[in-house]
């Protein structure tokens, strides 16, 4: 479960995320919908600690993620940009990983398959295309096999069989009772693997229901009540 | 275990130490570099009445600005490659990673650095002319000469862990240890000797690496030791305090 309180955060005049309030239930699958600079990823931040709120709080399973024991075993984050050294290779950045974690280094070989990743691990992470890349990132996040999952664009860089093949791993998440929380700018893809969405614009939650219910809104089209509720809004 | 701590910390940061390859070439160079300008130092070594022991540890001069720069890029490549929000995330204890760190490339420094100063003083000893006076291990003050030069390079190592946890970008943080280590002494410590008496590069050649005393330098070598050793301890308490406030 993640919630978030009044969520607000400033970066210098400018308001990235604006009174945020909401909560993501286990075993579905909750996308996050909003157009560039909406404050997704500032979202996505501020829920792994990475950023401070300025007002309001983010909570996973009830507690700031500073307080987490194991943080990796609980949650997994696959953030927008690049967070591994081009120099390291798979093996090394997902070994460190396990280390800090306490899971036993066999965690990273499963975590290579289950990517597809398990030819590659060798190699130097800077020589990955941005597909391989968003691979080896969603094996970070899945290394604790955590219960909460934070995914900022995960299609990125995929081809159609990655597309297709991450929407099923990211279904079979959340059937197996983990909170997924998926942000995309991608409408039609959101319409394929979510079951809830929240809608942010301007920082701001437009919207927080299921696909159908806001699907239906737009006379059936998720695109065109996307587009009505984000209208004029950055 | 119910909670991560320095010990899984020290794990991952020591992963993350041995696995990039070109900061062990850069250090392994280093050193070389270092005990090589020794050697030249040794064999330039005419004055009989000099510090054989302080011109072959001369080679810190330049080993201490290679420990330096890693330091710095220890902390800042992981800000400009991404890493750092992973680091953090697994991690939200940001003080610990940066203890961690210190500890294993402080570590690493020290095992390099008394490398480096003893190759120097063998090395450099033994390309010394018969004309001057060798000096031995055996005697305590040339081996607490040589001990101290090799910390000094891992405390010069920690400072720029320190300023690099500081000012997060390489170029910045490179330019400022550089400029602090050789630059402040150029304007400070050749007008007065009482500077001098703080600065890092000073201490080290006139006091640390020194078993002849050197004019001016009338503290004992322990506790100049002590004084470069503040200057870590400030900047990683300064960049420790910056991480918990700052976003990643």
């Amino acid at each position: 479960m993640i919630s978030a309180r009044g969520l607000t955060k400033r970066y210098g005049d400018t308001v990235a995320v604006d009174d945020l309030t909401f909560d993501i239930h286990p075993g579905t699958v909750t996308g996050f919908l909003g157009p560039n600079g909406s404050g997704k990823s500032t979202t996505m931040r501020l829920l792994l600690g990475l950023d401070a709120p300025t007002r309001g709080s983010a909570l996973i399973g009830g507690a700031p993620y500073q307080a987490l024991r194991w943080p990796l075993r609980s949650v997994g984050a696959v953030l927008e940009a690049r967070s591994f050294h081009p120099g390291r290779t798979a093996r090394t950045h997902l070994l460190a990983l396990a280390a800090a974690t306490d899971v036993p280094p066999r965690r990273v070989d499963e975590v290579l398959s289950l990517v597809g990743l398990a030819d590659a691990g060798s190699r130097r992470a800077g020589t990955f295309s941005l597909g391989m890349a968003q691979r080896l990132s969603l094996a970070s996040a899945l290394i604790g096999d955590p219960g909460v999952l934070l995914l900022d664009e995960p299609v990125n860089g995929l081809d159609p069989a990655g597309v297709r093949w991450i929407r099923d791993l990211i279904r079979s998440l959340a059937v197996a009772g983990r909170t997924v929380f998926v942000s995309s700018h991608l409408i039609s893809e959101m319409a394929l693997t979510a079951d809830r969405v929240l809608v942010i614009g301007g920082g701001r939650l437009l919207a927080d229901t299921t696909v159908a219910d806001l699907a239906a809104r737009g006379g059936g089209s998720l695109e065109d009540a996307f587009l009505t509720l984000t209208e004029g809004i950055g | 275990m119910d909670s991560y701590g320095f010990r899984q910390v020290v794990r991952m940061e020591w992963i993350k130490q041995r696995s990039l390859r070109s900061v062990w070439w850069v250090l392994a160079g280093g050193m070389a570099a270092t005990v090589a300008l020794g050697v030249v130092a040794g064999y330039n070594t005419r004055n009989a009445g000099g510090d054989p022991t302080s011109n072959v540890l001369a080679g810190v001069a330049l080993g201490q600005v290679i420990t330096g720069v890693l330091g710095v890029l220890a902390m800042t490549s992981e800000y400009s490659s991404g890493l750092i929000r992973m680091t953090f995330a697994a991690v939200p204890r940001r003080p610990l990673v940066l203890a961690a760190k210190a500890f294993v490339f402080g570590s690493v420094c020290l095992v390099a650095g008394e490398i480096a100063t003893f190759a120097s003083f063998l090395g450099g000893i033994a390309a010394l002319r018969s004309t001057v006076p060798h000096p031995s291990l055996a005697d305590g003050t040339v081996l607490r000469a040589v001990v101290m030069a090799g910390v000094y390079l891992a405390l010069t190592g920690l400072i720029g862990l320190g300023v690099g946890t500081i000012l997060r970008h390489g170029a910045a943080a490179a330019g400022v240890l550089v400029g602090g280590l050789y630059v402040l002494p150029v304007i400070f410590g050749a007008a007065s000797h009482k500077v001098g008496l703080f600065m890092p590069i000073m201490i080290a050649g006139n006091s640390l690496a020194a078993v002849k005393p050197v004019a001016g330098f009338t503290w004992s070598p322990w506790l100049e030791l002590g004084i470069v050793a503040v200057y870590p301890l400030v900047l990683l308490a300064a960049g420790g305090w910056l991480l918990v406030r700052r976003d990643a």
